[in-house]
């Protein structure tokens, strides 16, 4: 333990952490829900500040268009195509031996959130969607996990606070998942890297005091800084918590958790494809799909995914049984094309 | 008469509701939080508060990317 403790000796010299909070940070227990630009910076702060036990959730690839402001990420793992949860949990090893990191290579979703949430002290938010964020805070109040709201778009970044029982819930916030190709995205309207370090900062920065149980010193507003225009707002949201009749937090329906359909569609952010997901899917064995596709299609695979394009169509399938279908935005034809090649 | 909206001067006319601001500025008020004169305003008021005179309004939209 002394030994530990010494690689954390600047961090233990800031008097709101001292030794008793650095231990309890060492026993603590994270997770990152997407690792691209916001989820590259908190994970990466998590584990050099020594965070007992991390998990990293994230169902994409590594792809060179993320480069720019992924920052965990290099052309190596771009070029091995490697899934971006499972080169997190490597590079961080790497950094800290001395904890837990777990790569967790899956979409997240209400058929699979509960159980990959269990007992975590904190959730930090680095998804790029609505529904997920909606989905994360049903969860989060259900179980009474305090959560970190994170989003960047442009040179503009979203931060704030979720403490179950005590801050407002997003949907307190902001009421509904706003409608496909109604919002910008980090495809249509871009981003800078920069602004993904400075969101992800402040999250990692509140994540501590959480952790710690120093709600005295918790941000209570809803954060937005622009690095362009160089301003910031702090909204204090405390007071939506009593005037706002919540369906989540006051009347305790979890719409996004208890979603009955089997099978989900997410339009992916300005890529002209659709993910598909299949509550009973199960695992694929992806060498025997490759197998018994190949005696009609052109199939490329390794362990983490089969590719193949049929009819301008491009699929590429992985292990938990979900596909990326490229080529489209319509959900329905995505479910059909994955019903006619993967079957249901 | 003058109102401030994100630092920004804007003429609007008396009797203007917040939720008549955010749909002249063509912002849906079920993704935003507003503040006037630093306090947080509840969605379920947009309708009935008018805007008076200097009025001071932040309005954050929702951001999904990341």
């Amino acid at each position: 333990m002394i030994q530990e403790l010494s690689r954390y000796a600047q961090q233990v010299l800031f008097k709101p952490i001292g030794i008793d909070n650095q231990k309890t940070l060492m026993k603590s227990y994270a997770i990152v829900i997407g690792c691209g630009a916001l989820g590259s910076v908190s994970s990466s702060y998590l584990a050099r500040a020594g965070i007992g036990h991390i998990r990293i959730i994230d169902r994409d690839f590594i792809e060179e268009s993320n480069l720019q402001r992924q920052i965990l990420f290099d052309e190596d793992d771009m070029r091995n195509n490697l899934p971006k949860a499972i080169v997190a949990q490597k590079k961080l090893k790497t950094i800290n031996s001395h904890i837990n990191i777990e790569g967790i290579v899956t979409d997240v979703n209400h058929t699979n959130i509960e159980d990959l949430v269990h007992g975590a002290d904190i959730i930090l938010d680095g998804t790029d969607n609505f529904e997920t964020r909606f989905l994360l805070n049903d969860v989060c109040v259900k179980k009474s996990i305090p959560w970190i709201y994170a989003a960047c778009l442009g040179s503009k970044g979203l931060t704030m606070n979720i403490v179950p029982s005590t801050t407002p819930c997003l949907r307190c916030v902001f009421e509904s998942l706003p409608k496909t190709g109604t919002f910008p995205t980090c495809n249509t309207a871009g981003i800078i890297g920069p602004i993904a370090s400075v969101i992800a900062s402040i999250q990692v920065t509140e994540a501590f005091k959480i952790l710690i149980k120093d709600f005295k010193s918790l941000n209570k507003t809803l954060f937005e800084i622009d690095v362009w225009d160089t301003k910031f707002k702090q909204i204090d949201v405390g007071e939506l918590r009593s005037e706002n009749n919540c369906q989540t937090c006051r009347l305790n329906k979890y719409e996004f958790l208890e979603a009955k359909d089997g099978v989900l569609t997410t339009l992916l952010c300005g890529k002209n494809a659709i993910q598909v997901t299949y509550r009973n899917a199960g695992d694929t064995n992806i060498a025997q799909l490759a197998q018994r596709l190949r005696s009609t299609l052109d199939v490329s695979c390794n362990e983490f995914m089969l590719r193949f394009t049929v009819n301008g169509f491009g699929f590429t399938v992985f292990p938990d049984g979900r596909a990326i279908i490229t080529g489209t935005d319509d959900k329905n034809t995505a479910k059909s094309l994955y019903a006619k090649y993967l079957g249901m | 008469m003058l109102i401030t909206v994100n630092d920004e001067q804007k003429e609007c006319s008396p009797g203007t509701s917040i939720a008549d601001l955010l749909e002249n500025l063509g912002i849906d008020k079920r993704y935003v939080a507003v503040e006037r004169n630093h306090k947080i305003i509840p969605r379920t008021q947009f309708s009935e508060i008018q805007l008076l005179e200097s009025d001071n309004l932040e309005i954050v939209t929702f951001v999904g990317g990341g």
